[in-house]
């Protein structure tokens, strides 16, 4: 009987499973191929065995777009999940017209980021940027934020602050499910605000941040369209980060055969990072089904 | 609700509206500061951008008409054709996706087989999968097919389902009581008319907050087009909207700002009308998974 159900399981999936075939399982498998080949499109791949992985540990490029990501990433993943947190839980309030509230700061989210990253262009421009006037108007003098590879870094990690929203409303709605007698408990019990914050509410969403820190990473590792927008990867390369290598040596250089040694590794490290978090992860959360 | 105080005080009060007022107006700014400098002359754009507000409504009007003339009649960066190809790309995309998911997540949902939870979680790792790491070998598969430089590489694959509308559409009909798919049996009914009278009926909410979601990945999407199209006649509005960035140079970003208007201006409204549906819809996603 189940096994009759197969088939038939299989013929209402059997759209997904074509399209896993031809477009996820099909290019990982062509991209391992093609990552020990040299190929520039004009004739066959020449397969050159390990070549471009020797290359890439080599490669200064290399260095400086790994080194960009990784430090992207190690500050942005913070910063997003205390910026997410602590709005959910001001938006969890009881307060009158919650759902503006809720609306405007969402609606950032919702922006292609390429007319994001150009409206953040202007506002960090070193004269007419908005950022530095402001900065001005309360006697700080503002960087030229784009022709300082650190402060170009610092630009790109804080426009992420106003694409928050989906980690946000995800968090809002774990909160909800926070059950109210056991803050209500501690309270009786005497601990303050904070005590609360962290001993009942953050264990309690654990599950969920653990979540939004994963997706968080694989966003984060990818980082791509604002850096491209905004800066170009530079000055000197100090926001040229891994995809934009990718790309570059993919469809600037015509290097097919390194740009796959490129997407693999990277696809790698992305998967090792999350297994990483998921094992790292399974120690701190809790998880309520789970109690002894 | 949870953190909220015990016994709210008027200043605590006080501070919680004055918390708020300040998070929607900092989210909202970039947006409020986009819409001021495209109605502001060039000169104002370009010198002194720290009169946000237009001299006079009038002033705004009308430099503002200019300015959306301009971005709309260039003649080079042809922004109503790229508008027209967005919007095209983005029907096809959407309309694939819909029928797909809403059909493979009815196998996963309500036909039990062998291997089925297992399919479930594979299919929900390849959303971990970034785009970057197979754009590559994707390129290489649509060039051998003869796709790149059409509008193919960008809505075909929507047709096979989406992980995460799949993911989206299967949870919604697993609230869906198991009682009405027997009495639809019962009625005749084998699993094509027990999704289409039973299932698609009752899910149109989700089935909206798909379609809106995928809209809006497709509307927005940059590298995707940024591979695959190579005609600038073919360009989407986010491939314009760079290259007209790049063609300006001198940067008016009055113009600048109204052709990101013209970009921004459909997906913030169909948020604004949707804005519950997909909220919920983006919860649902990181707290039943």
């Amino acid at each position: 009987m189940r096994w009759r159900n197969t088939g038939t399981g299989l013929l209402w999936i059997s759209p997904w499973i074509v399209g896993f075939a031809c477009f996820t399982i099909l290019p990982l498998a062509l991209g391992a191929w093609y990552s020990m080949t040299d190929w520039t499109l004009l004739e066959a791949p020449i397969p050159v065995g390990t070549e471009n992985y020797e290359r890439l540990l080599g490669d200064q490029v290399v260095h400086v777009a790994l080194w960009n990501t990784l430090v992207y990433i190690v500050i942005t993943i913070p910063l997003l999940t205390v910026a997410s947190i602590a709005l959910a839980i001001l938006l969890s309030r009881p307060a009158r017209f919650q759902a503006f509230w809720r609306v405007a700061v969402f609606a950032p989210s919702v922006l292609p980021l390429v007319a994001l990253a150009t409206i953040f262009k202007l506002m960090y421009d070193g004269d007419l940027g908005v950022v530095n006037r402001g900065l001005d108007a309360v006697g700080v003098q503002g960087p030229e934020w784009f022709a300082s590879e650190t402060w170009a870094m610092v630009a790109i990690i804080l426009m992420n602050l106003w694409v928050v929203g989906p980690a946000m409303v995800i968090y809002l709605a774990s909160l909800r499910d926070v059950p109210r007698d056991l803050n209500e408990a501690a309270s009786i019990d005497g601990v303050n605000w904070w005590g609360r914050l962290v001993h009942v509410t953050l264990p309690m969403i654990s599950p969920v941040i653990l979540f939004n820190v994963i997706i968080g990473l694989i966003n984060a590792a990818q980082v791509f369209v604002v850096p491209y927008i905004m800066t170009g990867g530079g000055p000197n390369r100090g926001t040229y980060f891994w995809s934009m290598y990718v790309y570059d040596a993919a469809f600037r250089y015509g290097d097919m055969g390194y740009a796959s040694t490129l997407g693999i590794v990277q696809f790698l490290a992305i998967l090792l990072l999350t297994i990483g978090l998921l094992l790292v992860g399974r120690r701190f959360v809790f998880y309520r089904g789970a109690m002894p | 609700m949870s953190l909220a105080m015990t016994s709210p005080t008027r200043t605590g009060r006080g501070v919680l509206y004055l918390a708020l007022a300040l998070c929607a107006l900092v989210a909202l700014f970039p947006v409020l500061y986009m819409g001021m400098i495209s109605l502001q002359p060039a000169e104002q754009a370009m010198s002194d951008a720290g009169m946000l507000l237009p001299a006079s409504p009038a002033s705004a009007a009308s430099h503002g008409a200019a300015n959306y003339g301009s971005v709309l009649t260039d003649g080079t960066v042809d922004f109503p054709l790229y508008f027209r190809n967005t919007l095209v790309i983005a029907l096809l995309s959407v309309t694939g996706v819909v029928v797909s998911s809403v059909i493979v997540a009815y196998g996963f949902a309500r036909v039990s087989w062998r291997g089925r939870g297992a399919c479930f979680l594979v299919m929900l790792a390849t959303m971990m999968i970034p785009f970057p790491v197979i754009m590559v070998p994707l390129f290489v598969i649509f060039r051998s097919l003869g796709w790149i430089g059409t509008f193919l590489p960008l809505w075909v694959p929507a047709w096979f389902g989406s992980a995460f509308s799949i993911f989206l559409l299967r949870q919604f009909y697993m609230t869906i009581p198991r009682e009405l798919d027997e009495s639809a049996r019962l009625d005749g009914c084998g699993h094509a008319g027990i999704l289409l009278r039973i299932l698609v009926p009752l899910s149109l909410p989700a089935i909206l907050v798909v379609a809106l979601l995928h809209f809006m990945f497709v509307w927005n999407d940059f590298l995707g087009p940024l591979v695959f199209l190579t005609h600038r006649d073919q360009y989407t509005l986010a491939l314009g909207l760079e290259l007209y960035m790049s063609r300006l140079g001198t940067t008016p970003w009055n113009l600048l700002m109204a052709a990101s208007t013209i970009m921004v201006a459909p997906v913030l409204l169909l948020f604004l009308l949707a804005q519950r549906s997909f909220i919920e819809g983006i919860s649902t996603s990181g707290t039943k998974g």
